[in-house]
């Protein structure tokens, strides 16, 4: 009995409230344009509130382990990963053209999920063992770790994903002291690439041109991000009517549940992807500033755990998990603002989906348990650090 | 035990830098998603909040009526009866549980059903019509009608339904249709005909159903209505009419085809009848069978279990998918290669001692009969194997391959029905590209021994053996099976003959084939086949086959003491009448022994069916096939 008491009053000082207030108004609010967005199919509501409450517990365990510990996992973790992502290669279960998941007996786990996890644990884990002896070649290494699972995931394909493991490593390597002279022509080069797919949209979109890099539905979308009127029954339906959708909303929106673009049926994947439309048609500018104003919050506190975090490893790690969180809201919402080519990524406590809501907890939990388990709060700790 | 990481200042305030940068670039982006968030809720909000109004059109798709299937007389095969469904309109609806559980108390709703129809809930459209419960009958109907008013939004429709009032009777060719699966869907993706099938939730697995799915299926209308703000419907503002799937004419007799199953008297096996003048398939059995019904709303898992499971593979589609060695059945064809490559004449003597030797290995005549003298005509009447062994120094087994492959042996016939196995037809490549070890991959002289018989690496479908027979009976040409006759158009009633291979002349000596034609009469006069055709009216050419599955080590054959799965295959191949030939089949029953015992009576029901007067012989042209149907 004593014993469960001490382990609820670790728990509970395992949790960083502060992050945890953020983030359960986060949820509220997903919960409550979720109730909105669902329509006739009104179980994935209860679904989706079976998530938050696994996801919850998820994080609390995940916010108790000791850094330390977390840190141990990290080679293993990751190693493991990659061979579900090569059994995902060989034996894995292909659904709408795109395989990603594998059976393993009774369930089912998609390991890109994660390796949005696995690869900043085990790029933070690498730096910490090089004790900040850092050379060229340790970036190369690091490159490799990267590399292997992001074309994996490419080769599925899952675009979005690939992407946000990409990010994540590539967070990482920036703030372990990656130069800036080497960032800078890199942000650049994308930039100019930007620029000059905007330039030259109408030689790369013509049939006939191939894009050698990206698949044949990925020029697509991001052809018809460019000028969406095109194939406005086709391709561009998406865009154009979630773009409607927040528009019509205006300053302060048209009302909860009084959506037309939502509840008539013309904002697509309205509970998964495509959830924030729906969220800026019914709240508007105001709502949507708020809500950004919240995730800035999220990442400002993952941010200040950062920065006062006690190990190389800590600090990697909260660092980049958080941009991580930073880039799904960025490429979500750029995505159906009509800013951003359509990519499967989803919006964090808002979009459908129990998976990438457990990965986003064992995320927070990370973060947590970082923030929570240093030296001044733990004494104890710091011989094994 | 490393340094504290801590405690490096100048690393600290390096850190620090980083994170700065990080925050910034956080800012950035975002500051860029209120820009364009202002962009669209301030700057364009007027021009978009019209838009939305005028987004007040839902899109209903139509599915088109499934064409039929008919035989060559017009008998049916497969057509679509009425069926009562009940169906939702989700945005009609205020709350789906509450009405799930009044109509309930109404109509019986089973765990299954309500299961389905979440499911289905969640993949449309609110203005689609998700079906809840299919096959009411008249009472239920009756009863839901005289309540109806109480569910707005759930309407009675009546619905096509497959349905296949042959039962087991020609299922293999007509085939089944069943739910669109997650593969289908993909497969339809990549044919651009994911808009033709919304509103429809099956497509052809099998059979004809399968392989003329875009001619059955038709093409899908639809419907958009006008809808309130709060999602009412108010009218319809245009309709695009679906048209009709297309009805198929098969080449079956359904009599003959009958006729042909019955045969079977429920022995496994296969059975294909050609019309050598055009390559129509007249009949093609495969038993055992099963019910296509039964696939029709989703198999259930018992049914499906006992079907998948059994040791007789009632869903194989044995003519096109087993691949058999065919035995005797082969000679003929031999006998053709020997004269044509003229490597041995048809009145060259053989000694048949009732062996064969080659080297120190002595090959046995089935049965061990001693022939003694034979010529070409006595060795096929007889089926003499030492007079084929004994061409094994003298053919080459490429060059027996070559000859063969002309006929089709060991190749797809690109008949129109789907499942075809190409089977094996040996030659010194093929051993080469099949086997692994080295010392496999040689030819051995011993083995053309057996493949000039018919035993060895060959392996045949049905199909090829009946397409070659019907070579045989056209005196050396080849025609395209096929089993679609035309393609109908349910509404004009025009038929359009479907498109065959033209034929091809083999380069074949009429008279090497009138040679092997005058045995195969005698095979059935006073041959093996005798008995089977005794009191014929007409004349049959024909040659009775034994596969043998068990090799004998020098042991007597007897039935009783092998497993009954490997006992010797029977089988019989022929045309009639041998002259003016209107008929060419082959059948096989599996491990049912001796061939003149089993399958060629089958053969002779066969024939006496399609040829005996009193009797509809010729198929009708095909316009007078096409009755108008409702």
């Amino acid at each position: 009995m004593n014993n469960l008491i001490q382990l609820i009053k670790y728990a509970f000082k395992s949790i960083d409230w502060q992050l945890m207030v953020l983030l359960v108004a986060l949820s509220v609010m997903g919960l409550v344009v979720m109730h909105s967005a669902v329509g006739s199919t009104s179980w994935r509501y209860a679904d989706q509130e079976k998530h938050f409450l696994l996801a919850l517990v998820v994080m609390t365990l995940v916010a108790m382990m000791p850094p330390h510990i977390i840190a141990k996992c990290a080679l293993p973790f990751y190693l493991i990963v990659l061979v579900l992502l090569l059994g995902v290669e060989f034996f894995g279960e292909t659904s709408k053209g795109a395989t990603r998941w594998l059976q393993l007996g009774f369930i089912r786990i998609q390991p890109s999920e994660m390796m949005k996890i696995g690869v900043p644990m085990m790029l933070a884990w690498y730096f910490q063992f090089r004790d900040r002896q850092i050379f060229f070649i340790d970036y190369v290494v690091a490159t490799i770790v990267l590399l292997v699972p992001f074309a994996l995931i490419v080769k599925q394909p899952d675009l979005g994903t690939a992407l946000l493991v990409m990010a994540s490593g590539l967070f990482v390597m920036f703030f372990v002291g990656l130069s800036f002279k080497l960032i800078v022509p890199v942000v650049a080069v994308v930039v100019v690439g930007l620029l000059s797919i905007l330039y030259f949209e109408d030689i790369l979109c013509l049939p006939e041109t191939d894009w050698v890099v990206l698949q044949d539905y990925q020029k697509g979308r991001i052809c018809t991000l460019l000028d969406p009127s095109k194939d406005p029954l086709g391709k561009g339906f998406h865009i154009i009517q979630s773009m409607i959708a927040v528009g019509a909303g205006g300053f302060s929106g048209r009302g909860y549940m009084s959506g037309t673009q939502a509840q008539l049926d013309f904002i697509p994947e309205r509970t998964t992807d495509f959830i924030f439309a729906v969220f800026a048609e019914e709240f508007g500018l105001f709502g949507a500033v708020t809500l950004l104003i919240l995730y800035t919050a999220v990442i400002w506190r993952g941010l200040v755990i950062a920065l006062r975090a006690d190990s190389l490893f800590g600090r990697l790690l909260v660092g980049a998990l958080t941009m991580e969180v930073f880039v799904y809201v960025f490429v979500n919402m750029g995505m159906v603002l009509g800013l951003l080519p359509v990519v499967g990524v989803p919006l964090p406590f808002f979009s459908y989906g129990g998976t990438a809501l457990i990965t986003m907890s064992v995320s927070f939990g990370m973060l947590m348990s970082i923030s929570k388990h240093r030296k001044a709060e733990h004494p104890y700790l710091s011989t094994r650090t | 035990m490393r340094r504290p990481l801590g405690a490096d200042k100048a690393n600290n305030s390096k850190f620090r830098i980083r994170v700065l940068v990080a925050g910034l670039f956080v800012m950035i982006c975002f500051s860029i998603i209120v820009a364009r968030l202002w962009v669209l809720q301030v700057d364009r909000h007027d021009g978009l909040v019209q838009r939305a109004d005028s987004n007040r059109t839902a899109f209903v798709p139509i599915p088109p009526r499934r064409g039929d299937i008919v035989d060559r007389h017009g008998e049916v095969l497969a057509r679509n009866q009425l069926n009562y469904t009940l169906e939702i309109m989700p945005a009609q609806v205020k709350s789906i549980d509450q009405m799930l559980t009044d109509l309930s108390e109404v109509v019986n709703l089973s765990e299954y059903e309500l299961r389905r129809f979440k499911r289905k809930l969640q993949e449309s459209s609110r203005y689609a019509h998700v079906v809840l419960r299919n096959n009411l009958n008249d009472i239920e109907a009756a009863w839901f009608a005289s309540q109806a008013f109480r569910f707005p939004g759930v309407n009675l429709r009546g619905r096509w339904v497959r349905d296949y009032p042959q039962g087991q009777s020609a299922a293999h060719i007509v085939g089944y249709i069943g739910r669109i699966s997650e593969n289908d869907l993909v497969k339809l993706e990549s044919m651009g005909q994911t808009g033709n099938y919304r509103g429809t939730d099956v497509l052809g697995k099998k059979g004809v159903e399968k392989t003329y799915e875009q001619t059955l299926h038709g093409l899908t209308g639809s419907e958009s209505i006008e809808v309130t703000a709060k999602g009412r419907v108010v009218r319809t503002l245009e309709r695009d009419d679906p048209s009709a799937g297309k009805d198929l004419v098969l080449t079956i007799d359904m009599r003959l085809q009958r006729i042909a199953e019955e045969a079977f008297e429920g022995q496994r096996g296969a059975l294909v009848a050609i019309d050598p003048s055009n390559g129509e398939i007249l009949a093609s059995v495969s038993r055992p069978a099963f019910d296509p019904n039964l696939f029709v709303d989703g198999i259930d898992v018992e049914s499906w279990r006992e079907l998948n499971e059994s040791k007789d593979f009632p869903l194989i589609n044995r003519p096109l998918y087993g691949t058999y060695p065919i035995g005797s059945t082969y000679k003929p064809f031999v006998a053709l290669a020997a004269l044509e490559l003229k490597k041995r004449g048809a009145k060259e003597i053989v000694y048949d001692p009732g062996y064969f030797e080659l080297g120190p290995q002595r090959y046995r005549n089935s049965g061990s009969t001693a022939y003694g003298a034979v010529n070409m005509h006595r060795a096929l009447v007889v089926s003499s194997d030492t007079y084929f062994y004994s061409l094994a120094p003298l053919i080459p087994i490429d060059t027996l391959h070559d000859f063969m492959a002309q006929f089709g042996f060991g190749q797809l016939t690109d008949i129109d029905l789907d499942g075809e196995k190409s089977g094996v037809l040996p030659s010194t490549e093929w051993k080469r590209k099949s086997f692994r070890k080295r010392e496999d991959q040689s030819w051995y002289q011993g083995e053309t021994v057996s493949t000039l018989v018919g035993q060895g690496y060959n392996s045949f479908t049905l199909l090829q053996l009946a397409q070659a027979t019907s070579v045989l009976a056209n005196l050396g040409v080849l025609r395209q099976p096929h089993i679609v006759r035309a393609i109908k158009n349910t509404r004009t009633g025009e038929a359009i003959p479907v498109n065959v291979k033209p034929p091809n002349m083999l380069p074949l000596k009429p008279e090497n084939i009138k040679v092997v034609r005058d045995a195969m009469i005698d095979v059935t006069k006073i041959g093996t086949a005798r008995r089977a055709f005794e009191g014929v009216t007409y004349d049959v050419a024909g040659k009775t086959g034994t596969a043998q599955l068990f090799s004998l080590k020098g042991s007597k054959y007897n039935a009783d003491q092998v497993d009954e799965r490997l006992r010797d295959h029977s089988l019989f191949m022929g045309y009639a009448p041998a002259q003016t030939p209107k008929i060419a089949l082959a059948v096989l029953v599996e491990n049912a022994g001796w061939g003149g015992a089993v399958a060629a009576p089958i053969a002779r029901k066969v024939f006496d069916a399609w040829l005996l007067p009193s009797k509809p012989t010729q198929a009708v042209e095909i316009e007078p096939v096409v009755q108008k149907k409702q």
